[in-house]
C-alpha cells in the first residue's frame, strides 16, 4: 500500500482535510507509519492533477479557509480496483533474513548453521519478552482499549512474523543437515566474519556458565 | 529459590550401540535448572531432546557424566529409589496421554500416589486438589474418553503434578492438540512455577509455546549450541520490540 491508496480509503468515508486525513491514517496504520502533513497535501495534488479526487467547492473559492476534499468517481473506482487486488509474492520480495541466508550459505555450512542461529535465538528473545509482558498484563487485569485494535493487529502480524521466520529458520537447519554441504575450507573461510549481529552474543559455553546456579 | 538446581546435567553423554555402530543423542550437555524455572528445549528431530528428558526422569541411564535430582546424583539411586523419584519428585507428561481408560479422571491421578502407597481416602483428596488445579474438579469420575484432547492432557498434568513433585518433564505436550487446547495447556504448564514451585522442562518444536518459557536451549546434534532468555533479546531488535508493546 502506498499512500494514495490509504487516503483513497480514509476519503470513501466522506470529505476529509489534510490535517485530519494525517491523524486518522497514522491512527488505523496502529502508529507504525508517521506522516508528514505535507506528503498528504503533495498526495492530495498528485490524486487531484489524477481526477480520483477533488477539492469541495466550498472551500475553494476562499484561499484562507482548509481545503476540504472528497473521491471522485473515478477515484471510487481506482479504490475499489485496489480493494479486490491481492497482493502475491511474484516476484519473490528482497526478504532482509532470506538474502542473508542465502548469501550466509555461500560461506559454507557451519556458518549458515551459525547465523541461523543468532537469529533464531534473537526472535525467540523477542517472542519471549512479548508473551511476558502479555501474561503480566493479563495477571493485572489490563484489557487494552477497543480503540487500540488497529495497534493490536499490528503486533499480532509482527507476532506471526517472527514465528514464521522461526519456522523458515527451522527449514533452513534441517535442510542444511540433510544436504552434508561441507564448510569452507579455504583461507576466504578464516576471513570472513561469524555473525555478531543482530545478537552479538557471548558463547553458548559461557552463558550456560553464566546461568548456571551452583 | 534454593541455590541448589531442581535439576543438573553435568558433562552428560549418552550413546546407543556400540563400535561402529555407536550413535550419539547427547555430546556432553551441561544445564541447571533452578527450582520454579521453565525452560524450552528446541532443536530438529533427532537431536536428543527427548533423550534429555528421559535421562532427567531416570527413564534412562546417561553413557558418561552425571544427571542431578535436587542434587541427589540419579546414578547413586537403585532401581526402587529411581522408581520413587518418578512417583515423587520428578512428573512426566508425553505427546500421547496414556491414562488408564479403565479408571476414572480422578482414579488416574490418583494412581502414582496409591503405587506410592498412599491411602485410597488420602489420595483421593490429593488427587481433588490437582484436578482443581487443571480446572476439571467438576469432572471427577468421567473416564478419559468422556474429555477431549485437551481435556485428557489436563488430567495427565494433572497426574503428573500431583503430590507436590518438583519437576514437571513435557515431551511436546501439544502435539495431538489443537491450537485453542494447546495454548490452554501451555497456559496452565507455564503456571505452575509461580504456583507450585514447580520447574517445566518443555520439549517442544513450536515457538509460540517455548516463548513461554524463562530460558530456552537449543540442541543440535546432542549439544545445547545456544539458549535465550527474554532479558537477552539483543539491542538491535529493540525497536522492534518497542513496536510490539
Amino acid at each position: 500500500m502506498a499512500v494514495r491508496e490509504g487516503l483513497l480509503s480514509l476519503l470513501s468515508d466522506g470529505p476529509r482535510y489534510g490535517y485530519q486525513l494525517k491523524t486518522q491514517f497514522e491512527a488505523a496504520t496502529g502508529g507504525i507509519w508517521p506522516l508528514n502533513v505535507g506528503q498528504v497535501y503533495t498526495t492530495l495534488d498528485r490524486l487531484n492533477r489524477d481526477g480520483l479526487v477533488g477539492e469541495l467547492a466550498a472551500a475553494a473559492e476562499t484561499e484562507t479557509a482548509q481545503k476540504s476534499y472528497e473521491l471522485t468517481a473515478a477515484g471510487r473506482e481506482a479504490l475499489g480496483a485496489w480493494w479486490s487486488t491481492v497482493p502475491v509474492d511474484e516476484p519473490p520480495p528482497r526478504d532482509e533474513l532470506m538474502l542473508k541466508m542465502l548469501m550466509a550459505i555461500d560461506h559454507g555450512r557451519d556458518h549458515a548453521l551459525a547465523v541461523v542461529t543468532s537469529h533464531r535465538t534473537a526472535l525467540l528473545g523477542l517472542l519471549q519478552a512479548r508473551r511476558r509482558e502479555a501474561r503480566q498484563q493479563t495477571a493485572a487485569g489490563v484489557t487494552p482499549p477497543h480503540d487500540l485494535l488497529a495497534a493490536q493487529l499490528v503486533h499480532d502480524a509482527l507476532v506471526v512474523r517472527a514465528e514464521a521466520d522461526l519456522r523458515w529458520l527451522d527449514l533452513c537447519e534441517s535442510r542444511l543437515l540433510a544436504s552434508g554441504q561441507p564448510d569452507r575450507t579455504d583461507g576466504a573461510a578464516s576471513e570472513r566474519s561469524e555473525p555478531a549481529g543482530p545478537t552479538a552474543r557471548p558463547t553458548p559455553a559461557r552463558r550456560l556458565t553464566r546461568k548456571a546456579r551452583r | 529459590m534454593t541455590d541448589t538446581p531442581i535439576l543438573q546435567f553435568v558433562d552428560v553423554v549418552k550413546s546407543f550401540g556400540a563400535g561402529v555402530a555407536e550413535v550419539y543423542a547427547l555430546r556432553g550437555v551441561n544445564l541447571a535448572v533452578d527450582p520454579g524455572e521453565v525452560i524450552a528445549v528446541m532443536g530438529p528431530s533427532g537431536c536428543g531432546k527427548s533423550t534429555l528428558l528421559h535421562l532427567a526422569g531416570a527413564l534412562e541411564t546417561p553413557s558418561a557424566g552425571r544427571v542431578l535430582v535436587a542434587g541427589d546424583d540419579l546414578a547413586g539411586l537403585t532401581l526402587h529409589q529411581q522408581a520413587a523419584l518418578r512417583r515423587r519428585d520428578v512428573g512426566y507428561v508425553f505427546q500421547r496421554l496414556n491414562l488408564v481408560p479403565s479408571l476414572t479422571a480422578v482414579e488416574n491421578v490418583m494412581l502414582p500416589l496409591e503405587l506410592d502407597g498412599v491411602a485410597s481416602r488420602a489420595a483421593r483428596g490429593v488427587a481433588i486438589e490437582a484436578m482443581h488445579t487443571v480446572g476439571l474438579e467438576q469432572q471427577l469420575d468421567r473416564y478419559p474418553d468422556d474429555f477431549s484432547g485437551g481435556q485428557q492432557q489436563r488430567i495427565a498434568i494433572a497426574r503428573a503434578i500431583v503430590g507436590e513433585r518438583r519437576v514437571l518433564l513435557a515431551d511436546e505436550p501439544t502435539g495431538s492438540l489443537d491450537t485453542a487446547n494447546a495454548d490452554q495447556v501451555v497456559e496452565l504448564l507455564a503456571t505452575l512455577p509461580e504456583r507450585f514451585g514447580t520447574a517445566v522442562v518443555l520439549v517442544t518444536h513450536e515457538p509460540r509455546f517455548a516463548s513461554y518459557a524463562d530460558r530456552i536451549i537449543f540442541l543440535r546434534d546432542g549439544s545445547i549450541i545456544d539458549e535465550s532468555s527474554a532479558s537477552d533479546v539483543p539491542p538491535s531488535i529493540e525497536p522492534l520490540v518497542g513496536m510490539l508493546r
